[in-house]
């Protein structure tokens, strides 16, 4: 398809797009409107349930089952990016040699890693009170291990993230979630029903289950995330192209 | 006037995919794609706000104060998650791509192969 082609369809699609879309959304619900049916059912069970923070109790109790989707979803892709990005036959495995680093950086990152490590696991602690959880948290703490890559070098890195444990770990936190969610069978409920005691509203024992599968899904998210840049910092900084790929870096379609 | 955010929603959507479209570079047609992508979650943040509500979190409000609708939150969470493993699998592709055909614009990978 030529780029002509290509471009008076895509103005045609957008064309219809635009105008059904506007339509439909003078027929939605006013913007602000007071009128949440959902929302507001979701809150009082939230109240019910003794979890302050409620989009962590629709996310770990009233539909818990989606996120068991989510994190299988946020799983498989794990899997499907170490498996594309393992090196091929055909290429070789580079030591990658340390670069000197202003001290100032390294001040800074060696400062701030563990306050940023800290601060992930305190978000993931608090996700049934406060904004946050275990996604959220998970992102953070994962990151925060990677000022080690900024601050120092890549061998740094690799010594305070053993993959092989990361691996396992992101492994263990989804099985976590399911077997939590038996719990709720063993006890004579429902999968993933949240059976434990409720505890005290806004305390953090509080909320049942929420904060167990709140910190399976935190260790779950931190290991898939530095699995996954750790995939991509591997093509980056050790594996060696081989020379028919042309060089690294080249702009986009250079090469034919 | 009230459906302005809504519409708003509607034209990141087109921007997204006008620039997957004429995109010269996979790299830059999967950033448009999260482009696109990123207009769900403004077009749920604007059907879940209520006027003069704040977060859902009751840690420091009385409960009963008005709030946003939490649900809409809770999909925008699951929507974000998915839309950084999406982007996370396509870019390993798109550098499996860059390996095997030594290219990264869409308009000269016309071989099939295999």
């Amino acid at each position: 398809m030529s780029r002509r082609v290509r471009s008076t369809v895509f103005a045609l699609a957008a064309a219809v797009f635009a105008v059904f879309f506007a339509v439909t959304c003078t027929e939605l619900p006013h913007f602000g409107t007071a009128d949440h049916p959902y929302g507001s059912r979701s809150v009082a069970a939230a109240v019910r349930q003794h979890t302050a923070n409620v989009v962590s109790s629709v996310n770990f109790d009233q539909r818990a089952l989606d996120t068991l989707g989510e994190e299988s979803i946020l799983f498989g892709a794990v899997l499907g990016a170490v498996v594309l990005l393992r090196r091929a036959r055909d290429e070789d495995r580079a030591e990658p040699e340390p670069r000197p680093v202003l001290p100032s950086t390294l001040l800074l990152g060696a400062g701030l890693l563990p306050v940023t490590v800290l601060v992930g696991g305190y978000v993931v602690a608090h996700g049934q009170l406060s904004p946050g959880g275990g996604f959220q948290g998970g992102v953070i703490l994962a990151t925060g291990l990677h000022l080690a890559y900024v601050a120092a070098d890549y061998r740094v890195l690799r010594r305070i993230r053993p993959l092989a444990v990361f691996a396992a770990l992101d492994a263990v936190g989804a099985g976590a979630f399911t077997l939590l969610g038996f719990a709720g069978l063993l006890a004579g409920g429902a999968f993933l029903e949240n059976v434990l005691p409720l505890g005290t509203f806004n305390q953090v024992s509080s909320g049942g289950l929420v904060p167990l599968v709140n910190a399976a899904v935190g260790v779950e998210v931190a290991s898939g995330v530095i699995m996954l840049v750790a995939q991509f910092l591997d093509q980056a900084v050790e594996i060696d192209e081989p020379a028919a790929g042309g060089r690294r870096g080249g702009g986009a379609g250079s090469n034919r | 006037m009230s459906v302005l955010p809504f519409l708003a929603a509607g034209w990141i959507f087109l921007v997204g995919v006008y620039g997957m479209v004429t995109s010269r570079n996979l790299v830059h047609a999967v950033g448009c794609l999260a482009v696109a992508q990123s207009s769900t979650y403004v077009l749920l943040l604007g059907v879940g706000y209520r006027r003069g509500g704040t977060a859902p979190v009751f840690s420091d409000i009385p409960v009963g104060t008005p709030v946003v609708d939490p649900v809409v939150q809770a999909l925008v969470l699951t929507d974000v998650v998915v839309g950084a493993t999406v982007t996370a699998l396509l870019l390993s592709l798109v550098i499996q791509i860059r390996k095997r055909t030594g290219t990264l614009d869409p308009e000269t990978l016309t071989d099939l192969k295999g």
